[in-house]
């Protein structure tokens, strides 16, 4: 049974089909990168999968909860999945800490000691636990976003998305935070991954994904896709983007 | 909940981080400001003191006796004027708030109802609110209401369309990536606003919620009508009895100045204290 079940999902903006007719499965644990020229809607895809956009048809299934648009399975979501962001959303007039803790304590019903303990496990699991009392903006970009995903772990998610978590970043920021979500990948955890960086996918892909025009156009393990992908439009697309 | 503490000593927090020091020392600059002031405020008295007018500076002479008491029960006045503001703008801001979260809505109802109250009150003059909320009120609500209620009833509802719309447009800058970081980490609606989007947006508004501190000030003479004993009709008692209107109002617009001048200080100061957070 997946924990991700996306049947025929049709997003539009108007009369723009931003997702048309896109069917996926994720099973728990596994690993998904999903790639694609800008605009062809990973973005949409992975925000329909936590309801930040709701799909207009098709069907969502996320660990047996059916997005119907109802406030109930959007509580239920929610709970279910993180989000990182490419532009971090750090809340910028609160520290790190209380970055860390907003979520637990007021959604979760941690006490405020709970909750520090855990924000302090996670920071340390990015690795930055001494910034704890800082301001976003004292933070590097590469700080920023590891502080945002160790957010999104302290409300403990079953899944985690990423919408380009590095595309913001300075090329030498860029490692520090693949590090970290490659870690996490090996902690078991589901993950989709909306990135251009191959040598990460390469990594710790289960399963790559494809899209254009709103369309998934492939899905293969990455050994098959960067050696013999099937579309001439998937083809294109690496060479492009692949180092020579 | 325990968190609320926690948010709450934040300013200190962000006093203690020293490289936020330049911000803390407000009246680093301030001196020379004052004196500024100061000259300014000389200048314009030896100005009017040098018309050909007929001057009679011994009602307000604090040397004689008369004088003196005369001073007093001018100055007297501030603490109505200070009582009368500050009640009718905290009452506003949180009408303004309650009335500008339907404008933010997507349901056009609710958008509606926004519209109607900002567009209604908006309309209606001060001076005709005060008379209407002190005159009329009683008898449609058969209650008993006292001048300063009255007045702090009347300012507050003629305010709070402006704060309404003040706030609007504070949340609508708030980048929408801060609505779907709270979403993503499950905060409903109201922790939403309350701990993440007001607390941006209030740094942002503090300008123009200091401008409107300052109209207030100003409009709270208006209450003098209804027999409010603030400066303005404090003002308006001695001349009668004293027949000085030349230097008894110049005296009520030196006060209605240094008390505005001292609270645009007080709202700079705290937005230098406030401004942390710019990206
Ligand atoms: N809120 C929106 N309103 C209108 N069009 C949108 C909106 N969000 C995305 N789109 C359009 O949908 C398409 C897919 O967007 P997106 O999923 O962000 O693409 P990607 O992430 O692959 O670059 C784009 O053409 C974009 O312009
Ligand atoms: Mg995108």
């Amino acid at each position: 049974m997946p924990i991700i079940q996306l049947s025929d999902v049709t997003k539009r903006y108007g009369t723009f089909t931003a997702l048309n007719t896109v069917s996926l499965d994720i099973a728990k644990g596994e690993r998904v990168v999903v790639c694609g020229p800008s605009g062809s809607g990973k973005s949409t895809l992975i925000r329909c999968i936590n309801q930040l956009e709701v799909h207009d048809a098709g069907a969502i299934t996320v660990d047996g909860v059916t997005l119907d648009g109802s406030k109930a399975a959007l509580n239920r979501i929610r709970e279910k999945v993180g989000m990182v962001f490419q532009q971090f959303n750090l809340f910028p007039h609160l520290s790190i800490i209380d970055n860390l803790t907003l979520g637990p304590m007021r959604a979760r019903d941690k006490t405020r000691e709970e909750a520090r303990e855990i924000a302090m496990r996670y920071l340390t699991r990015v690795r930055i636990p001494e910034q704890a009392d800082k301001f976003p903006r004292q933070l590097s970009g590469g700080q920023q976003q590891r502080v945002a995903i160790a957010r999104a772990l302290c409300m403990e998610p079953e899944i985690l998305l990423f919408d380009e978590p590095t595309s913001a970043l300075d090329p030498e920021m860029i490692n520090e935070v693949l590090d970290v979500m490659v870690g996490l990948a090996e902690s078991g955890m589901t993950m989709i991954v909306v990135t251009h960086e191959m040598g990460f996918a390469r990594k710790v892909a289960d399963t790559m994904v494809f899209m254009d025009h709103g369309e998934i156009v492939e899905t293969a393990p990455p050994e098959t896709f960067f050696t013999n992908p099937e579309s001439a439009r998937c083809k294109d697309f690496l060479q492009k983007i692949l180092p020579h | 909940m325990s968190i609320l503490p926690q948010l709450f000593t934040k300013p200190t927090q962000i006093a203690a981080a020293p490289h936020l020091m330049r911000g803390l020392r407000p009246f680093a600059k301030a001196p020379h400001q004052v004196r500024g002031r100061t000259l300014l405020l000389i200048a314009l008295l030896a100005t009017l003191s040098g018309c050909s007018a007929d001057w009679g500076w011994y009602v307000v002479d604090p040397s004689t006796k008369s004088g003196w008491l005369n001073l007093k029960f001018l100055l007297s006045g501030l603490y109505y004027t200070i009582l009368l503001s500050v009640t009718a703008i905290l009452i506003s801001i949180v009408v303004g708030l309650l009335i500008a979260l339907p404008g933010l809505s997507k349901n056009p109802v609710l958008r509606g109802i926004n519209r109607f109250y900002v567009e209604i009150v908006r309309a209606v003059p001060i001076l005709v609110l005060i008379l209407w909320v002190y005159y009329g009120l009683p008898q449609v609500a058969d209650i008993s209401i006292s001048v300063f209620w009255a007045g702090v009833i009347a300012l507050a509802l003629s305010d709070s369309a402006f704060e309404a719309e003040i706030f609007r447009a504070g949340i609508q800058s708030i980048d929408k990536g801060q609505y779907e970081a709270a979403h993503s980490v499950s905060l409903n609606y109201a922790d939403t606003m309350r701990f993440v989007i007001l607390p941006q947006a209030i740094r942002r508004i503090l300008p123009a919620l200091g401008n409107q501190l300052v109209y207030m000030l100003k409009m709270s003479s208006l209450v003098s009508v209804i027999g409010m004993q603030e400066l303005t009709r404090k003002a308006n008692e001695l001349v009668v009895t004293e027949y000085r209107p030349l230097e008894i109002y110049t005296i009520l617009v030196l006060e209605y100045l240094v008390l505005i001048l001292i609270v645009s200080a007080g709202v700079r100061w705290l937005e230098r204290r406030m401004r942390t957070d710019e990206r």
